[in-house]
């Protein structure tokens, strides 16, 4: 079936801001699906409130509508613009709930729009559990005993008849949000509450736990001609509980035998087949690893995390066969591209294994609660692929970015055989390495296996790794088998410098070769040079360049950011590609080095070759001796690509852009303060500290409040605002404990407007796209902050000083290509604070509202062209009449025990962008699109510390003035009473009830607004206030300017339904 | 732990000179062989004991095997019956509630030369280009110019002649379904892989499995309600006196069913002809588009010689192979029968097609209600 004929105007609804369960797999989907409706001829529409995506570039679609996710904005865009079709299945589940609601209500049929890609039932078979329980009992699929409840009351009856432990599911939930294992009635009942609130249908399934069976997904799509094919199986390391997406997972399955393998992939296309899904849809099965029984565990109708590893991992685009789908092509019509000659109507088989690691947050969330269960806590994902799972393994660890080479981790290497022993039976992120210890000091594998409950095959091939590891340290090369270990050793995946750093000895390097991903497992030649690794005979990249002839291009390597983590999203695989397609523009070849499966920067057509590979220097090294570059970018990747500087510059690799010696400029103290000497340019007081006690000395000298952090920094990593002594000893006691080799800065802190500003620089002009300022003071994280473009309370003369700064700093940097400016205005003046000379996370979107390609531009004049040629003016772009707000979103109802507070410490996952004519419009619908309900009525909490008690007494007096009821904790209340604010004192959580915790679950808080001196800690009030506050979803502010952001907000008096539309390719 | 077990070097060679070095496993010697490479991810041990591959080297291009070790139940025939065999990785460890054995007993058992820790990849892409060569296994000394003049001469002398004879079972055997629709079949056994005879026995058909050389005589004392033209090893033109025969079948006037060599064979009795491919179709992934139902089905598949095609008063295509449009079945008009050139049987691999089964029992219980009704 080609084309269908009443189909030529789709929306596309987006996946919105990354949050924990939605990450940037839905951009690399919905970026696929615009593109393949659009080869196809269709015009397409977007929405999706998320600037960092590359969805949302001009390009991508006809027109582009950064606006809330909700659906009275769906609804308008339906009615303004009459598209015929709605594309559901590529927005995760955000864009399939939303596609639901719109067809339950009629409104799709009365407004004659067609739902793509799955139909009402389809969705409701699927996620609805109990509809999706007579759906398998009716096709004789099995699942496990389970049953739907609606109160706790009934979990619990239902818990007794079929025996703890059991599993709470929680319906329509992102990422299993709420759900989790319950032992015993106590544990049921508060996670069956839990569960229930969390669900929009007040819904969950409670059901026998299945603990210790193998976890299994199958990848399967099907077209309206009833052809059914699977792309991929895998199969999770860790058995069924552990949310698959906090798995380790390898693909293909790998101890499943044809039997068990076929009777699965047989169950996958009847559910499929019954589902009539058109497109693609995600099987989970649990698999007794004693006998043939299983269960199918969820079915996911749509394209999801697994299938954009299902698509990395085999080279089949799932998301852009599964648009064309929906639009009406069948399998056998559509060509397969990496062979350009096959149809896609077949099942990719691959001559290699994939690993996927997660990432998780610990790092950024040190208190938080590291247990793994139903509810997925990584905020993005790495994928190796290698000739062996050891290989693949090994290159998953350095891949993640952990700071690790092997699994070996000092602090369980130091820990007693009994610490081992006891932590094989925690289920935390550090699994692995503690199994892998397990097995360097040679616990039985039987053992492991009765703890840990994962299969004997992945234990004995993490054996042969740390056995591997043993050998080297204890018996090193020189022996007589001493050659043959190292050759084994770079087979398993030990890099050269990992082997010389466990023996001590060196030897002559011997770099990887490269192998193909092509679909087919080399039964035919493949067009697309897509390549990982190995150690082999043949070197595949090299021949395909010699065979293209392409050993005379001009090559470029351009490096992607790694895994989607706090401080390091999405925006910066915005920069990659963009950097990727400008250079294929120029006519070099872009040679993207990237790991992350979730990206548009690892999709085949976006460079052209890809290296899925670490981005660690011996492995980029690999890559440098078979492409032999003649440059390279690294200003795009974040710190991950910044970080390989220094290798490059020793294997002689150019570097385009910036010369790297001034990228250490501006991130070492000493040359930075020297910098700023020479440019006349101020920043706050500061000094360089490596003891407690010279801590404490330089904090008294500034004045408090300081900043302490380290000076290597990514994100704000262990940034403090210090406001007295003890939290200087404090933080200086966890820091040296650490033995960080980088001395500690501190900083006088001030108070001021933070100003941000990205400028592209080509050694003579610079160009300022925009001005950014932030709504929170100084403090919070510039990535946590609200940011408005343009600046609303800036002076011309501060506007003008700080264009002059930036002009200054770029040129005494010799800035070639990209650099991020930020400031502090205090008291009128203009102080800097940090430099970094380097894409930024605001690039993107202040690129999309300023219509300046920031990337496109910079990556030109990184290779020779001057801003005059490109035809722009140097300084300060013009300020355009739109005014964009850019708002940060937060994943904390999924990290318990996180403290919520804001401070220079990255916590936000993800952003939305409001864009319209007046400041007030574009920040209510950022916030709207944030989430927030923009309710007009009900209670405000507030408590907050002693030196913001005047400044809340303000903030109350506007919540009051608009109908709110004031609560407030006792000082608080006694400094609002004192000044005339009505309001009702509430007692501490720690006091007995009723307290706040009863009045949080009464449901009479709207929003909460809470600051303290002190955080983190997960016992203090303060914290346990704010985490009750975010699980009973309600709105939490953590700094007065955001509350008084929102009630000025409210004040306006305008919703979204008076604000305008705006379509961002018109900008 | 193979891995740290790397002491008996071995060896592919091919008969353009192309020599791999790896790791012995299995047993050691020298075995010759047409080197054929699989790309199914699972189902090894259906690859390693089903007939079609006799005589061959096979190549197993996803490079863990041997993961969920061996079973009793997995047999696709008595014996394992290729010449050598080749893979990246085998596993010793393995890890399945079935396993009795690891591949490596299997193949000693079996008293096959293994070579592993060659790069299969290469190897695969070699054959790609070139078509599939004669080649050897060895464990020999290939540094020394006399073995290796020796092993290169033992590839050259390579031949495969009428391997059916050598596969087929010797005397005929009776198998009785549980079920009672109990349609009788005669199944031809060319190299005839297990399953094919589970899945007659599931849907409901007593099965006489019958020699390779029986005639139609030996068929008609059976009076079976149809006939099935098993798979097998070799080239469907070796074999004229089989084709003689399956004449004789047509004529017979009960539904025939062909997979395979079936399929081939029927085809060659028929005036067609056959060809031998590049490198064949071995896997378990073919795309294959059943035309009368215009829908593509995923199929498992093992096979180096393809019909090209068959007189048009004889019978037309009506499946074909999505990939490069080669014939994968034949139905027939002058006839009642009906051929696949994939594995519809499956194991290794998808059961998509299982539905051929179901047709060919739909025939045979037309033909009973034809014939009653002509009795009456």
């Amino acid at each position: 079936m080609p084309l269908r004929q009443d189909i030529k105007k789709v929306l596309v609804i987006g996946s919105g801001p990354i949050v924990i369960g939605q990450a940037a797999e839905f951009d690399y989907a919905g970026t696929q699906a615009c593109k393949a409706l659009k080869q196809a001829g269709l015009e397409v529409l977007l929405i999706n409130s998320n600037p960092a995506t590359i969805m949302t570039d001009k390009a991508m679609a006809d027109k582009i509508f950064i606006e809330p996710l909700t659906l009275d904005v769906i609804k308008r865009i339906i009615i303004d613009e009459k598209p015929d079709s709605i594309l559901s299945t590529l927005g995760g589940q955000t864009g399939l709930t939303l596609s639901m609601q719109l067809a339950k209500e009629g409104f799709l049929d009365a407004h004659d729009v067609k739902l793509l890609g799955a139909n009402v039932e389809t969705i409701d078979k699927a996620e609805d559990r109990q509809e999706f329980k007579d759906m398998m009992q009716k096709i004789g699929e099995p699942v496990v005993p389970s049953k739907v409840v609606t109160t706790v009351d009934e979990a619990l009856e239902f818990a007794d008849q079929i025996g703890y432990p059991v599993v709470v599911r929680p319906a329509f939930t992102l990422g299993g949000t709420g759900g989790g294992f319950a032992h015993s009635e106590e544990e049921l009942r508060e996670i069956a509450r839990n569960g229930l609130r969390l669900s929009p249908i007040t819904q969950v399934l409670i059901e026998r736990s299945i603990a210790g069976w193998k976890e299994i997904e199958f990848e399967v799509m099907r077209d309206a001609k009833e052809n059914v094919i699977t792309v991929c199986s895998m199969e999770n390391f860790d058995p069924v509980g552990i949310h698959t997406g906090d798995s380790i997972v390898v693909a293909p399955c790998q101890t499943l035998s044809d039997k068990e393998y076929q009777m699965l992939r047989t169950s996958a296309l009847k559910i499929i087949a019954e589902l009539k899904v058109e497109g693609g849809c995600n099987c989970q099965f649990a698999l007794d690893p004693e006998n043939f029984n299983y269960a199918v565990i969820e079915v996911n109708p749509r394209v999801s995390r697994s299938s954009a590893l299902a698509s990395k991992a085999t080279g089949y685009p799932i998301a852009k066969i599964a648009s064309l789908i929906a639009v009406g092509y069948s399998l056998d019509e559509i060509t397969n591209d990496i062979t350009g000659k096959t149809p896609a109507c077949f099942e990719p088989v691959i001559d290699y294994i994939v690993v996927k690691f997660p990432r998780w947050p610990f790092d950024k969330f040190v208190y938080a609660k590291r247990e793994l269960g139903t509810q997925m806590k990584a905020t993005g994902e790495i994928m190796s692929i290698g000739s062996s799972f050891e290989q693949a393994m090994m290159k998953a660890i350095r891949s993640v970015e952990l700071g690790f080479d092997t699994l070996s981790v000092e602090k369980y290497r130091k820990a007693s055989d009994e610490e081992i022993r006891e932590a094989l039976t925690r289920r935390d992120d550090e699994r692995a390495f503690v199994v892998y210890e397990a097995l360097y000091r040679g616990i039985e594998l039987e053992e492991i296996q009765a703890k840990t409950q994962i299969d004997m095959w992945f234990l004995d091939k993490l054996r042969h790794l740390a056995v591997m590891e043993r050998d080297l340290i204890e018996k090193g090369l020189s022996d007589e088998r001493g050659a043959e270990r190292l050759t084994v050793a770079r087979e398993i995946g030990f890099l050269d410098s990992t082997i010389e750093r466990l023996t001590g000895e060196k030897f002559p390097r011997k770099y990887a070769g490269f192998k193909m991903v092509d679909t087919c497992a080399g039964e035919f030649a493949a067009e697309t040079p897509y390549f990982y690794s190995t150690h082999d005979e043949e070197n595949e990249a090299e021949i395909f360049l010699e065979e293209h002839n392409l050993k005379d291009h001009k090559k470029i390597l351009v490096f992607g950011s790694g895994p989607i983590r706090i401080g390091q999203g999405i925006e910066f695989d915005y920069c990659s590609v963009h950097c990727a397609w400008t250079l294929k523009d120029l006519g070099y070849d872009a040679v993207i080095v990237n790991n992350n499966p979730e990206t548009v920067s690892t999709d085949f057509d976006t460079s052209d070759r890809l290296y899925f590979e670490p981005l660690t220097a011996e492995d980029v090294r690999a890559i440098v001796e078979t492409e032999k570059p003649d440059g390279a970018i690294v200003q795009f990747g974040g710190q991950t690509a910044i970080k390989l500087t220094q290798h490059l510059k020793e294997i002689k690799v150019p570097i385009l852009g910036t010369d790297p010696k001034n990228i250490d400029a501006a991130e070492d103290r000493e040359l930075f303060d020297e910098l700023l000497e020479r440019c006349q340019i101020p920043r706050p007081e500061g000094k360089t500290v490596f003891t407690t006690g010279e801590a404490v000395v330089a904090a008294g000298e500034l004045g408090y409040p300081v900043l302490l952090r380290p000076s290597y920094v990514l994100g704000g990593q262990n940034m403090i605002i210090a406001h007295e002594d003890k939290d200087v000893v404090e933080y200086m006691n966890i820091i040296t404990s650490r033995k960080l080799e980088n001395p500690v800065l501190i900083d006088k802190y001030l108070m001021g407007t933070e100003v941000e500003v990205d400028a592209i620089c080509d050694g003579t002009d610079y160009l300022i796209p925009g001005i950014m300022e932030h709504i929170e003071r100084a403090g919070v994280h510039s990535g946590d902050s609200i940011s408005v473009y343009p600046p609303q309370t800036l002076s011309d003369e501060i506007k003008e000083t700080i264009v002059d700064y930036t002009g200054r700093l770029a040129r005494a940097l010799d800035v070639i290509g990209m650099v991020n400016v930020q400031y502090v205005v205090h008291d009128g003046k203009v102080y800097v604070i940090e430099v970094n000379p380097r894409s930024s996370r605001t690039v993107p979107y202040i690129s999309k509202v300023t219509d300046i390609p920031m990337v496109d531009l910079a990556t030109r004049i990184m290779t020779g062209a001057t801003l005059r040629e490109l035809g722009y003016e140097p300084g300060l772009n013009p300020e355009k009449d739109y005014v964009a707000v850019k708002v940060p979103v937060f994943s904390f109802a999924k990290l318990a025990d996180v403290d919520t507070q804001l401070g220079p410490e990255m916590k936000s996952t993800g952003e939305v962008l409001g864009v319209a004519h007046e400041f007030e419009d574009a920040l209510y619908k950022a916030l709207v699109a944030s989430g927030n309900k923009m309710e007009r009525e009900g209670g405000v909490l507030i408590s907050v510390r002693d030196m913001d008690k005047d400044e809340a007494l303000e903030t109350a007096k506007r919540f009051a003035d608009l109908g709110f009821t004031i609560y407030a904790t006792a000082g608080t209340s006694r400094h609002l009473s004192r000044n005339g604010v009505v309001n009702y004192e509430v007692r501490k959580l720690s006091e007995a009830g009723p307290n706040i915790g009863d009045l949080l679950d009464s449901g009479k808080v709207t929003y909460v607004i809470s600051t303290s001196t002190k955080g983190r800690q997960p016992g203090l009030d303060e914290v346990r206030m704010r985490r009750k506050a975010v699980e009973r979803s309600i709105h939490l502010l953590t700094s007065l300017d955001t509350a008084n952001a929102l009630v000025s907000s409210l004040e306006n008096g305008r919703t979204m339904e008076d604000i305008e539309l705006v379509d961002i390719t018109a900008i | 732990m193979s891995y740290f077990k790397r002491d008996k070097r071995a060896y592919v060679l091919l008969e353009d000179g192309t020599l791999f070095k790896g790791f012995n496993f299995g047993v050691e010697g020298t075995s010759t062989g047409e080197i054929v490479f699989t790309t199914g991810m699972t189902g090894y041990q259906e690859v390693l004991t089903d007939p079609s591959y006799y005589g061959q080297i096979v190549l197993q291009t996803y490079p863990l095997i041997g993961n969920y070790g061996v079973n009793n139940d997995d047999m696709e025939s008595v014996k394992s019956w290729v010449s050598g065999y080749i893979v990246k990785e085998w596993c010793e460890e393995p890890s399945n509630f079935r396993t009795t054995a690891t591949i490596n007993d299997f193949l000693v058992r079996q008293n096959i030369v293994g070579v592993w820790d060659i790069d299969s990849r290469a190897l695969t892409r070699k054959i790609r280009e070139h078509g599939t060569m004669n080649g050897a296994v060895t464990t020999e000394d290939l540094d020394d110019p006399e073995t290796y003049a020796r092993v290169m001469k033992l590839i050259r002398e390579t031949d495969n002649i009428r391997p059916v004879t050598k596969v087929t079972s010797k005397k005929k055997g009776w198998f009785y379904s549980r079920e009672n629709r109990a349609n009788h079949v005669a199944l031809m056994d060319y190299g005839y892989k297990r399953n094919i005879l589970r899945m007659l026995l599931q849907e409901g058909c007593n099965v006489t499995v019958m020699p390779a050389e029986s005639t139609i005589d030996d068929i008609k004392r059976l009076n079976p309600d149809g006939i099935m033209l098993s798979n097998g090893p070799g080239n469907p033109e070796d074999y004229p006196d089989l084709i003689a025969n399956i004449k004789d079948f047509m004529a017979y006037g009960k539904p025939i069913f062909g997979i395979c060599l079936g399929h081939q064979l029927l085809a060659l009795a028929n005036g067609g002809k056959t060809r031998k491919m590049r490198f064949g179709h071995r896997g378990l992934n073919q795309p294959v588009k059943d035309l009368n139902l215009d829908r593509v089905f995923v199929t498992s598949q093992n096979h180096g010689y393809a019909v090209e095609s068959v007189p048009e008063e004889a019978g037309f295509v009506s499946h074909v192979n999505m990939n490069d449009g080669s014939c994968e079945g034949i139905e027939y008009k002058n006839c009642a029968a009906f051929t696949v050139q994939f594995h519809p049987e499956a194991s290794a691999g998808p059961n998509d097609t299982g539905y051929l089964f179901r047709k060919f029992t739909d025939m045979m219980e037309q033909g009973q209600r034809t014939r009653l009704k002509g009795d009456q």
